[in-house]
């Protein structure tokens, strides 16, 4: 709804306004500590079109596998939805994350990825990628990033997908499907910032599509065991149609001063990303 | 409230951040006569400012909100949407 006082240009905003079309009615928002405990808004009001539980960071999937039994009891068809950032869902939440995904509680886990702990002004997360400039790593990064997605795969949870903001449609489509599975479901969108990744606010959109594109962030879902990439990212299979990684980067201000070398690390990384992919893919069929 | 919301803390309702169309530096001109109605904009305009006009399809903004991000802009394939300055 209009009136967030979310920054302009916001990749969260646009995550959430493109939840609601994708969920439609019957959903209630479980918010950890993040940007979007803010972007709501002052109390009594929200702004987000749903019921909203501001809870700490390590609380989220435990409170929502609550509300889904409580919800239950009650004979309400309503779906508890955590809505968390990287931070909190890499590193600070995440045993409470792995603990109801064992659990497979009946609930939706959406994670807004911008890659660092942006609500408070820009700190390395764990979901932070190698070379980017934070306030905590001013000379760039030196890890990789966490692989979540992957990370959840090894849950055998029956759904994960990964999305970006960039693609709306793809993303709507698997929140929809996620809405008709039963058991622990995990989504994770690219979301990114324009403050805290340095690009013009208007780009939000197209630097989504880039990271995409330059398959950088690879789209896909596995559901029941089984592993299906996306269209958009299809082309990444093969190497030679993958667009340069330098398109991504070069329109951030957060890897300015990444070195050659680094970029080659990054590249690595990339590589192996969809090595690991093709043969999860390879092996079931 | 909605019915099954058993907690009344917050309530749904617009503005909750306040009138952000103050915020704005640039404002986004919808050029009715290029727009073909895509509705581009309106699926990533991060506030919900993008209107949609039930007569011809085509969009308009909510100056009340729409904070000047320009995302609009950016995504239109036929460029339909200039952004021209407050001051
Ligand atoms: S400038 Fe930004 S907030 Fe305003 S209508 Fe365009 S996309 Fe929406
Ligand atoms: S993106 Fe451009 S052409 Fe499409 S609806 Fe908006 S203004 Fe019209």
């Amino acid at each position: 709804m209009s009136g967030t006082s979310a920054c302009p240009g916001c990749p969260e905003n646009m995550a959430m306004r493109m939840l609601g079309m994708g969920l439609g009615k019957d959903i209630a928002l479980i918010v950890v500590a993040g940007c979007s405990s803010v972007i709501q808004g002052l109390a009594p009001k929200n702004s987000y079109n749903y019921p909203v539980v501001n809870i700490a960071f390590a609380a989220g999937p435990a409170t929502a596998s609550g509300m889904a039994r409580a919800y239950k009891a009650r004979n309400r068809n309503v779906v508890p939805v955590v809505w968390a950032g990287d931070g909190g869902t890499a590193d600070i939440g995440f045993a409470s994350l792995s603990g109801a995904a064992e659990r497979n509680e009946d609930i939706i886990y959406v994670v807004v990825d911008n890659e660092a702990y942006m609500n408070t002004g820009g700190h390395k997360s764990g979901s932070t990628p190698l070379g980017a400039y934070t306030l905590t790593t001013p000379e760039g990064k030196k890890q990789n990033k966490k692989n979540l997605p992957f990370i959840m795969i090894e849950h055998n949870i029956p759904y994960v997908a990964t999305a970006s903001v960039g693609y709306p449609h793809d993303y709507i489509e698997k929140l929809r499907k996620a809405k008709q599975i039963s058991g622990f479901r995990y989504i994770h969108v690219l979301t990114p910032d324009p403050y805290g990744w340095m690009f013009d606010p208007s780009r939000t959109a197209e630097v989504a599509k880039l990271a995409v594109q330059t398959c950088y962030w690879p789209l896909f879902e596995y559901e029941n065991g089984k592993l299906k990439i996306s269209d958009e990212s299809l082309h990444c299979l093969d190497k030679r149609t993958r667009r340069p990684l330098r398109d991504f980067l070069s329109v951030q201000g957060r890897f300015k001063r990444i070195t050659e070398e680094e970029v080659k690390m990054l590249e690595n990384y990339i590589d192996s990303l969809w090595e690991k992919l093709m043969k999860l893919y390879e092996n079931q069929s | 409230m909605l019915k099954y919301q058993y907690y009344p803390i917050t309530v749904p309702d617009r503005g909750a951040g306040g009138k952000t169309g103050n915020w704005r530096v640039v404002r986004p001109l919808v050029n009715k006569s290029k727009c073909i109605g895509c509705k581009a904009c309106f699926m990533f305009c991060p506030e919900d400012t993008i209107k949609i006009d039930e007569s011809d399809g085509k969009v308009y903004v909510d100056y009340d909100y729409c904070k000047g991000c320009g995302v609009c802009s950016n995504v239109c394939p036929v460029k339909a949407i200039e952004m021209v300055s407050e001051a």
